[in-house]
């Protein structure tokens, strides 16, 4: 695709404006914002990934991966500002999710090791593991929050903290889980995912690229389940003092 | 009044705060064993917050609390919940049905509940064994504080704290459990403390009482100090009938 003819694409920002506009719905300022934003952000992106693909440097692919990590711990971090410590326990979740994913893939030899590979992967994982972060956070602290004469209840008839936190933990799980398990569901009969489409555009023979998402969509079911268990089991503790009491908030 | 009992629970200059707001200060006292102590005062008087310290559900900022001459801390927290049970007052349930509300303490334990202790025990709080398998959605709320009450007793605790639950039970079923605390209390010698509003159940049941005002024990004796008070402010807060 030629400069020209993406420009061209900008049409399809010009609906919306004009939508906005017409119907007095107060949003021009921040498509325009978004549009601005998306276009400096993914072509610089762009020139960056084309260097370290060329580069082939260990060392570039290291950089792109922890900066990666660190944008989406910055980003899931806040919806879980009430948990101790939770900056590091979604570093450690999205760290560990992303040695897990690329550890099968490499070492059993489904993707090659190469750049192209490692850092598309990287950010479905790390990006889709920051969602479920954001997702899990978002319902546990509501969770822990409205059924805590229940959590109350079970310490006070001689349960653990794991005992206490149990069902808010469980259904939290769940409850972040839910999204990724029914888009999978209807994945090809209600909407084409946007890589395959994006590698069918781009000429690849669409039985590779339904391979290709296959494997795409089941590793993000294993991110899914792997970051939410994850950080629902490095985040409960923090929420009890060292003689099994709920620590007070106010 | 408890120089002459053996204390099941003491406290000694005992401190409590949230944040900078003091819900306690300066507790001491004990509350006999074997007997029935009754809690009464104004509402946010620090009742409840007295009750979870001796439960272990909260700690004191300062001052100590023994439990029969042990030191509150040297008893493992779940150790400490099961021989100390606590009725709270909302009366929280897990969903499903009363038996697994009944089955909960033991389940905890990692043990089965036996389906006739269950319905023996909803017998002794005055609900029929048809209660059983009722999803406690379907419950009153004086049903709730039944199976409240019951589950607390599952663990057999040697000391019973009661957190106002009476307030909503209507006068058969308040008297049904009036007599049934009063039997454990005779029966197995256990320690009862009992929050209420109800001045007059504090008179009827209570052996002791403490009058708690402000986060602070303004007065303490045999229940029937609720008769002649000597503090001016127990002496306005029993002719103003318990709030």
């Amino acid at each position: 695709m030629t400069y020209l003819t993406l420009s061209i694409t900008l049409i399809f920002v010009v609906i919306p404006l004009v939508l906005s506009k017409t119907l007095n719905l107060g949003l021009e300022r921040d498509t325009i914002i978004a549009t601005v934003r998306s276009i400096i952000q993914l072509l610089l992106v762009g020139f960056i990934l084309k260097f370290v693909f060329d580069s082939e440097s260990l060392l570039y692919i290291f950089l792109m991966v922890t900066l990666m990590i660190v944008a989406a711990t910055h980003n899931a971090r806040n919806k879980g500002a009430s948990i101790k410590g939770i900056t590091w326990k979604v570093a450690i979740t999205l760290i560990f999710v992303e040695v897990l994913t690329q550890g099968i893939l490499i070492g059993l030899n489904i993707t090659p090791p190469t750049a192209q590979y490692i850092i598309s992967i990287s950010g479905m994982v790390i990006g889709n593991s920051m969602v479920l972060s954001i997702l899990f956070l978002n319902r546990f602290t509501s969770e822990v929050e409205s059924h805590q004469d229940e959590t109350e209840l079970v310490l006070s008839l001689g349960g653990t903290p794991k005992q206490a936190i149990h069902n808010q933990l469980i259904n939290s799980i769940k409850a972040s889980m839910i999204p990724t398990i029914e888009s999978q569901k209807t994945v090809g009969l209600v909407q084409l995912p946007g890589m395959m489409s994006g590698q069918i555009i781009a000429g690849a023979d669409p039985i590779q690229a339904v391979q290709f998402q296959l494997l795409i969509m089941f590793l993000l079911l294993t991110t899914a389940s792997v970051t939410s268990v994850m950080l629902g089991f490095l985040s409960y503790p923090t929420l009890f003092n060292q003689r099994m009491q709920l620590i007070q908030k106010s | 009044m408890t120089t002459d009992y053996k204390p099941a629970i003491h406290f000694n200059h005992v401190d409590y705060s949230i944040n900078d707001n003091q819900i306690l200060r300066g507790i001491t006292g004990s509350f006999p064993e074997g007997k029935i102590t009754t809690l009464v005062g104004p509402s946010g008087a620090g009742k409840t917050t007295l009750l979870k310290l001796c439960n272990g559900l909260l700690s004191p900022e300062s001052g100590e609390i023994y439990i029969k001459d042990k030191q509150i801390n040297s008893f493992e927290p779940v150790e400490l919940r099961r021989k100390v049970g606590i009725a709270l007052q909302s009366a929280p349930m897990v969903s499903g049905t009363v038996y697994r509300n009944l089955a909960l303490p033991v389940e905890l334990r990692g043990e089965k509940y036996d389906k006739k202790e269950a319905e023996n025990l909803l017998r002794d709080v005055g609900l029929g064994e048809k209660f059983l398998d009722r999803k406690v959605t379907d419950l009153s709320g004086g049903q709730r504080q039944k199976v409240s009450i019951a589950r607390t007793l599952v663990n057999k605790p040697e000391i019973l704290l009661l957190d106002e639950i009476t307030s909503s039970l209507d006068r058969t079923s308040l008297k049904e459990v009036e007599e049934l605390i009063t039997l454990i209390n005779q029966k197995y010698g256990t320690t009862i403390i009992w929050i209420t509003h109800n001045l007059q159940q504090a008179l009827d049941i209570g052996d002791f009482t403490w009058v708690m005002m402000d986060g602070e024990v303004v007065e303490t004796g045999e229940s029937d100090l609720l008769r002649a008070p000597s503090n001016d402010r127990v002496k306005s807060f029993v002719q103003g009938g318990a709030q």
